[in-house]
């Protein structure tokens, strides 16, 4: 056993990294936000930034090298999506990575593919209006739909980077031939993973701004009580990590299960913990703060609630489906 | 990432299984908790089964009379004993987990001689004489003081909150050698024969009901300098080796337990209707989680450990802070499933609900081991 990472998955994580850090830094980030907000709706992707990302491998991670992909598993998948979380890359990019070899274009970054949970209610769908083609995911089949066969309500998003709609009618459409409960589980992780890399960067931030922001003439990292609010936001960190790593090489439903609702929790626990150690800045919206918590309260909600995944935990405990 | 065991550490888990399913038939009957004698007898008759059967000092160096197993295998050992049901540490655990390593890692080729065979053979039990009244989290404020005379330290003081004391034969004693240095600076490590006239153990009764700890006085207690181990006032750095070793990789027997409690919490709801109550259902569903993700942070830990050739890292303090935790989750839950029956003292969840509320105290509160994260791992500047 060897839980640590290997070198070439370390070296794709700096890789990713440094992909994001240079074409993603906070100044697109921002200008994304800004963007959208002076259009008043429409498209949020930065469709040339879409194609490098495909370019660098993105969507094809998952796809065999017959097929021109990276022939990787879920362990690197998590690896590159939680990058992603950490920099709070925005747009439809679970659905890009599990869809690539289903929905043609969406590996080489040309056209854009949604995933729409339809067993949720509301059923929302993310990036309506990025989006050239929708896979709606019901409770046990998937159906491909075009975009503007879908009957929507508009809803304002939470997140000021993921615009949402309100799916009117039940899924319809084409049958999509897929394993729904291995694809559900799927994208249950990968979104684990990108809450992963928000707790991550809530992490950061606090951490950052604890020691630099001075009061009472010391930095207010030197004060405990901030000091342990750090802390704790670390070990929800290695605690999710722990379990999003191990459920990426498992795939135990179960595990799984673990792993977003760990996820999720570090993910939005830390921003709000986050958000209190800057103080009144962290209440702006100048400052990202408010970005991650609002990016993970949308997280949260996608593809496995708290509540959902905790009866399935208590389901898998009683049924002995869950083994330490 | 990879979560699957080599064939060699499938054969040694197959190995290990086979050994217990032979020993463990054999073993008496448990002792009661109050009875100190029968509970050494009984702790130090199993560590010398597997004395005998080489699984003794498992992952201590070879040079010490370890085995020189891989943190993976240590891992392993620990994992089955407890799915076995085997008996814990118990009063072998300061020599084992803090003593013995110490000595392994500082002490002269001679004092390893003399105290690393009895400790893997179960036939000398250690306890540590750390804390005093006035020195808890702030350990370097210690003041039993220690003077040199001859080929002797006289030492007097008090120390408290020492576990095992009663039945120990050597006290792993951290002393003051030197009071005009800063404190950190003037601290020496002794061993201390526990028979030395001038101990006066008094054992403390605890909120479990039976005497854990004791407090132990010290009047003019002569200890040979040669029981010294590491440089005279150099004894904080020679802890600080033992402290790690102590949240490095003892818990992993427990969380195998905690979850085997849970199953069994389940188990109990279902039967008794307390299932239906969507509240205690999710209550259990995060536990699980919580459980199942402190079993991987600790193989997470333990192959950290591995590549960085056994020594256990920072790691074990985030451990610690949420198992402490969840321990105590763990046991309030329960007692939401026992309603009116978890006060039953009788019961047996009882025990390990109180024994729970020292998780969070011991081997450094949780207070202090966020000081630590925070300090050590986040960087944060040290309070003032
Ligand atoms: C079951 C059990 C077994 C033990 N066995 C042994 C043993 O065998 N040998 C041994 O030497 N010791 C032993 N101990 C002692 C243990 O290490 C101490 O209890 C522990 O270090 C805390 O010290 P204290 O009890 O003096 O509490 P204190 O240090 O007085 O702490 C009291 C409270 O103040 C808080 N506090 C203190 N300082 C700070 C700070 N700087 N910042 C924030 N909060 C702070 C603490 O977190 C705690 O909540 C044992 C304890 C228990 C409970």
């Amino acid at each position: 056993m060897d839980f640590h990472l290997t070198d070439d998955q370390r070296a794709l994580r700096a890789g990713v990294h440094e992909l994001l850090a240079g074409r993603f830094p906070r100044e697109r980030l921002r200008a994304a936000v800004d963007a959208y907000e002076a259009a008043d709706g429409g498209p949020v992707l930065d469709r040339a930034l879409w194609r490098e990302l495909a370019d660098a491998g993105f969507f094809s991670l998952l796809l065999p090298e017959a097929e021109g992909g990276a022939g990787l598993g879920l362990p690197e998948a998590v690896l590159v999506l939680e990058e992603a979380g950490r920099a709070l890359l925005p747009g439809p990019l679970v659905a890009g990575v599990l869809l690539a070899g289903a929905v043609d274009g969406v590996a080489a970054g040309e056209r854009v593919a949604g995933l729409c949970d339809a067993a949720s209610a509301p059923a929302l769908w993310e990036h309506p209006s990025d989006c050239d083609e929708v896979i709606v995911v019901a409770e046990h089949a998937a159906y491909r739909c075009a975009p503007d066969g879908l009957r929507t309500a508009p809803v304002r998003s939470v997140d000021p980077l993921t615009p949402l709609a309100r799916l009117l009618d039940g899924p319809s459409g084409a049958p999509y031939a897929a394993d729904v409960p291995r694809l559900r589980r799927e994208a249950v992780l990968l979104t684990a993973a990108q809450q992963l890399g928000g707790a991550v960067k809530a992490l950061e931030a606090a951490v950052a701004y604890a020691g630099q922001r001075e009061q009472f003439g010391a930095p207010i990292g030197s004060f405990q009580a901030v000091k342990h609010l750090c802390a704790q936001m670390l070990v929800r960190v290695e605690l999710a990590r722990s379990a999003v790593y191990a459920a990426s090489v498992t795939e135990d439903p179960a595990e799984v299960s673990g792993a977003k609702l760990l996820a999720d929790e570090a993910a939005v626990r830390n921003a709000r913990d986050c958000l209190q150690v800057h103080g009144g800045m962290g209440f702006t919206w100048e400052a990202d703060v408010h970005l991650l918590l609002k990016r993970a309260w949308l997280r949260a909600e996608s593809w496995q609630s708290a509540a959902a995944g905790e009866e399935a935990l208590a389901a898998a405990l009683a049924d002995g489906h869950i083994a330490v | 990432m990879d979560l699957t065991y080599t064939d060699e550490e499938e054969d040694f888990r197959a190995r290990l299984r086979a050994w217990l399913r032979e020993v463990l038939p054999k073993l008496p009957d448990r002792p009661a908790a109050t009875d100190w004698p029968g509970r050494r007898a009984y702790d130090t008759a199993w560590q010398r089964l597997l004395y005998d059967a080489g699984y003794a000092g498992l992952h201590w160096p070879a040079d010490a009379g370890g085995r020189g197993a891989t943190p993976t295998q240590h891992l392993i050992f620990l994992e089955e004993t407890e799915r076995a049901g085997a008996p814990y540490v118990g009063a072998n655990f300061v020599g084992l987990l803090h003593a013995g390593p110490t000595i392994a890692a500082e002490g002269t080729a001679g004092q390893r001689a003399r105290w690393l065979p009895p400790i893997l053979r179960g036939e000398e039990i250690w306890c540590q004489g750390f804390s005093e009244p006035d020195a808890g989290s702030d350990l370097a404020a210690l003041r039993t003081k220690a003077v040199r005379d001859g080929d002797a330290y006289v030492v007097s003081g008090s120390k408290t909150w020492t576990s095992h004391a009663e039945v120990a034969d050597w006290c792993e004693l951290l002393v003051r050698t030197d009071p005009e240095a800063p404190r950190r600076r003037g601290i020496s490590w002794l061993a201390m024969p526990m028979d030395a006239p001038g101990i006066t153990v008094r054992p403390l009764r605890t909120l479990t009901g039976t005497a854990e700890f004791a407090e132990v006085f010290l009047d003019e207690v002569r200890v040979p300098v040669a029981n010294r181990i590491g440089a005279e006032h150099d004894g904080w750095r020679v802890t600080m080796v033992t402290l790690s070793f102590e949240r490095g990789t003892a818990f992993v027997g427990e969380v195998v337990a905690c979850h085997r409690v849970l199953v069994a919490l389940a188990r109990k709801a279902r039967d008794n209707g307390r299932w239906d109550d969507p509240v205690l259902r999710r209550r259990l569903g995060h536990l699980a989680a919580e459980f199942a993700a402190l079993w991987r942070l600790t193989q997470w830990n333990v192959s950290e450990a591995q590549h960085r050739g056994g020594v256990p890292g920072a790691g074990g303090s985030v451990f610690k802070l949420r198992y402490s935790h969840a321990r105590q989750e763990l046991y309030d839950a329960a007692a939401e499933v026992l309603g009116a029956g978890s006060l039953d003292a009788d019961h047996e969840w009882f025990a390990d609900r109180l024994s729970a509320l020292s998780y969070t105290i011991a081997a450094g509160t949780s207070q202090i081991q966020q000081n630590i994260v925070a300090e050590r791992l986040l960087g944060l500047p040290k309070g003032r």
